[in-house]
């Protein structure tokens, strides 16, 4: 079975914090992986780095195949995100952003129709303006971009935050569709009952961590020395450092 | 690195010190006033350094270091922190040129201020430069504060011949009639010792520059350095989270 | 790249059209401008013809700052860029699509105040030719350099105020190009008006083929 992804050691610095401390992660294709930790144990920015957000500064980071240190970009339209924003225009409606998010990932608008139906928001919502919806309308809307890229890797932070009992039942719908379809699924909560049900397994994260991973070697020894720049520049001679 | 500057730097800090010195005696005393402008023109001795300086060499390593420091294969804080360095100490430069020019000009023909195609050429790359050390301080990760910083600077350095080309061409159709002929004007015969006081005087700007630089890069290295630590001493937090989760 | 630029265009104008905020601000201003200068300028209207071509080029370049940051400010605030970038959309595309879209208002907005001008301060219509092209070439080279710079500004805190301070000077020789050339269309002469042309075209070539190198890295930062 393919992997989808693949991570070792993986470091992800945000600004000067380390909220990736070293994950070690595979998840092959066609998996439902639940991650669950603490507010602030990195979950979010796993979730991010995978979606080639935000860059993994160490360590080896395969998504899709694609060595995610060499380039982010490549696999972006193979992606789906889930995030905490909506990434929504709320001057268009719900039908125009749809189309937008799809012919953006290369599928078609039809693909967009199909998500709305999906979704429930065909009808009299279509034509709203998405600044106008309420949140779990919102909420409905951005699943359902993501259903219209048809994305081989679908990263959902969060995903029932903010949907009522009937949206919750049609996203684990649609997850289990996705995944009997051959795509990968990676799902964050703090709240594992109900996503649990959904998972194939369950992985945990700390401190930046997948809990029980190794700590990398590639965090010690941080300072580097310049070349010497004339008089007055010179440093002690220090290790490599991961801020280049 | 140590909080003391290394022997070779301030054996630099005294020469330009002597040179400067030297520079002023010769400016102030030696060498005769013009022939046009009387004693005014001394302040040449100190204007044109400042002003080559200023966009030549200074603006020049930014744009150069900017480029290194985007350029994939020569990428290193190294070139981030020389081209920041080299930016405000051009900017001051650049700023003291124009306000001894300005000085000249108030002296010399009683304007503060002339739109010919030099000054105002001087006055847009200021402004240039002063952008690009705000983009170094906004409030963003250091990253992103080095690389947008390192791309403005290069988007200035193409700027400045644009900038000059059109304002020159602009003021050869408006010779301004009120101030005579500015342009012959501008330029006074530099013969004999003061033009060995000039040089003299580039000679010294240049070697309180490369002191001005050693100072400023240390600094900046340092604060790099602090930066570092602090995050190591972050990441060592980070992990200690997650023996406190699995505990 | 290209189609994605259509795509990102179409986007841009659709939702300028919904929210409508060129149409009910950033044209009044441009209007309300104009005014302003009159008021300040002491109306006598053979000075205000003589300026007229200057003050209609600064209005442009004011208004048009708006409509940059406008278009950014689209990209849902705080994740500003997070969501051009995980569209998968191409850098180069995504800055032509952008500057397009912000081309075309600045279009709009310059019929009105060129209108503005011939009401409001007697300006006489001559060689249009000329005008035009200035127009086109100033126009350009304004989108594709506020792009770029609203870019670097974008997703800052301090965006609204850092934009005009980095892009003014840039800026500059367009204002003074753009306004010489209308100058001497408007005078008669409209061949004298070459050169400036020529200049406008050279900053918007440079600034266009910059934009389409630099905006994907520059959106790429975090």
């Amino acid at each position: 079975m393919a992997t989808a992804v693949r991570l070792r050691s993986a470091v992800s610095l945000l600004g000067r914090f380390p909220a990736l401390a070293g994950v070690d992660l595979d998840v092959a294709a066609g998996e439902i992986v639940l991650v669950q930790g603490a507010n602030g144990a990195g979950k979010t920015t796993l979730l991010r780095a995978c979606a080639g957000l935000v860059p993994f500064t160490a360590g080896e980071a395969e998504i899709l195949g694609q060595d995610m240190r060499k380039s982010r970009k490549a696999v972006r339209r193979r992606i789906g995100l889930l995030g905490h924003a909506s990434f929504l225009y709320d001057d268009l409606t719900v039908a125009d952003n749809l189309t937008f998010s799809a012919k953006a990932a290369g599928a078609d608008a039809a693909s967009a129709e199909e998500a709305m139906a999906r979704l429930g928001l065909g009808g009299r919502l279509r034509d709203v303006p998405a600044g106008r919806l309420s949140a779990g309308q919102r909420r409905r809307v951005a699943v359902a971009a993501v259903v219209a890229r048809s994305p081989e890797l679908w990263l959902l932070d969060e995903p029932h935050a903010g949907l009522d009992a009937a949206g919750r039942d049609l996203l684990d719908g649609i997850v289990r569709e996705a995944a009997a379809g051959g795509s990968t699924v990676l799902l964050a909560s703090h709240e594992p009952d109900r996503a649990a049900a959904l998972a194939s397994r369950t992985v945990t994260m700390a401190g930046g961590q997948v809990a029980g991973g190794l700590l990398p070697e590639a965090l010690a020894g941080l300072t580097e020395a310049p070349p010497r720049r004339g008089a007055g520049a010179g440093a002690p001679a220090g290790k490599a450092s991961i801020v280049a | 690195m140590t909080t003391k500057s290394s022997p070779a730097v301030r054996v630099l800090g005294w020469l330009s010190a002597v040179t400067l010195a030297l520079t002023a005696v010769m400016a102030l005393v030696v060498t005769p006033g013009d022939v046009n402008m009387g004693d005014s023109v001394r302040l040449l001795y100190l204007h044109v350094p400042t002003a080559w300086l200023a966009m030549y060499v200074a603006f020049g390593l930014t744009t150069l270091a900017s480029a290194l420091y985007l350029w994939k294969r020569t990428r290193s804080r190294f070139w981030d922190l020389t081209a920041g360095a080299s930016a405000e100490i051009g900017v001051l430069f650049l700023g003291l040129t124009l306000l001894i020019g300005s000085l000249w000009g108030r002296i010399t023909w009683g304007v503060w201020w002339t739109w010919d195609a030099r000054l105002t050429t001087t006055a847009v790359l200021f402004v240039l430069y002063v952008g690009y050390l705000a983009v170094r301080k906004v409030p963003a990760s250091p990253e992103v504060q080095s690389r947008r910083a390192a791309i403005v600077a290069i988007a200035a350095f193409l700027d400045v011949p644009i900038v000059h080309y059109a304002v020159e061409w602009w003021r050869t159709l408006h010779q301004d009639a009120s101030l005579g002929s500015p342009q012959r004007v501008l330029d006074p015969q530099i013969t004999g010792t003061m033009a060995w006081t000039l040089l003299l005087g580039v000679v010294a700007f240049t070697l309180l520059y490369c002191w001005l630089m050693a100072h400023r890069f240390r600094l900046a290295w340092m604060e790099d350095r602090l930066a570092d630590r602090a995050m190591q001493i972050a990441i060592e937090e980070r992990r200690a989270e997650a023996e406190v989760a699995a505990s | 790249m290209w189609r994605d630029a259509v795509l990102v265009a179409g986007k841009d104008l659709r939702v300028e059209v919904r929210s409508r905020v060129g149409i009910n601000q950033v044209i009044p201003f441009a209007v309300l401008v104009l005014i302003v200068f009159a008021f300040a300028l002491d109306s006598d209207r053979a000075t205000l013809a003589a300026v007229g071509p200057g003050l209609f080029w600064v209005t442009v370049l004011f208004s048009g700052l708006l409509a940059i940051q406008r278009s950014f400010v689209i990209e849902s605030d705080d994740d500003a860029r997070d969501a051009l970038r995980l569209s998968g959309l191409d850098g180069g595309g995504i800055f032509l699509g952008k500057a397009a879209a912000v081309a075309a208002q600045l279009v709009l907005l310059e019929v009105v105040l060129a209108l503005g001008v011939i009401v409001l301060y007697g300006v006489q219509l001559r060689g249009a030719a000329m005008l035009l092209l200035t127009c086109v070439a100033a126009t350009v080279g304004l989108a594709a350099a506020g792009t770029v710079y609203g870019v670097i500004a974008a997703g800052l805190r301090v965006r609204d105020t850092l934009l005009p301070l980095l892009v003014l000077p840039v800026l500059a020789p367009v204002l003074l190009a753009a306004a010489r050339a209308c100058e001497a269309a408007l005078a008669g002469t409209p061949a004298e008006g070459w050169p400036w042309v020529r200049m406008l075209t050279v900053f918007a070539t440079i600034y266009v083929t910059f934009g389409v190198v630099a905006f994907g890295p520059l959106l790429e930062e975090a």
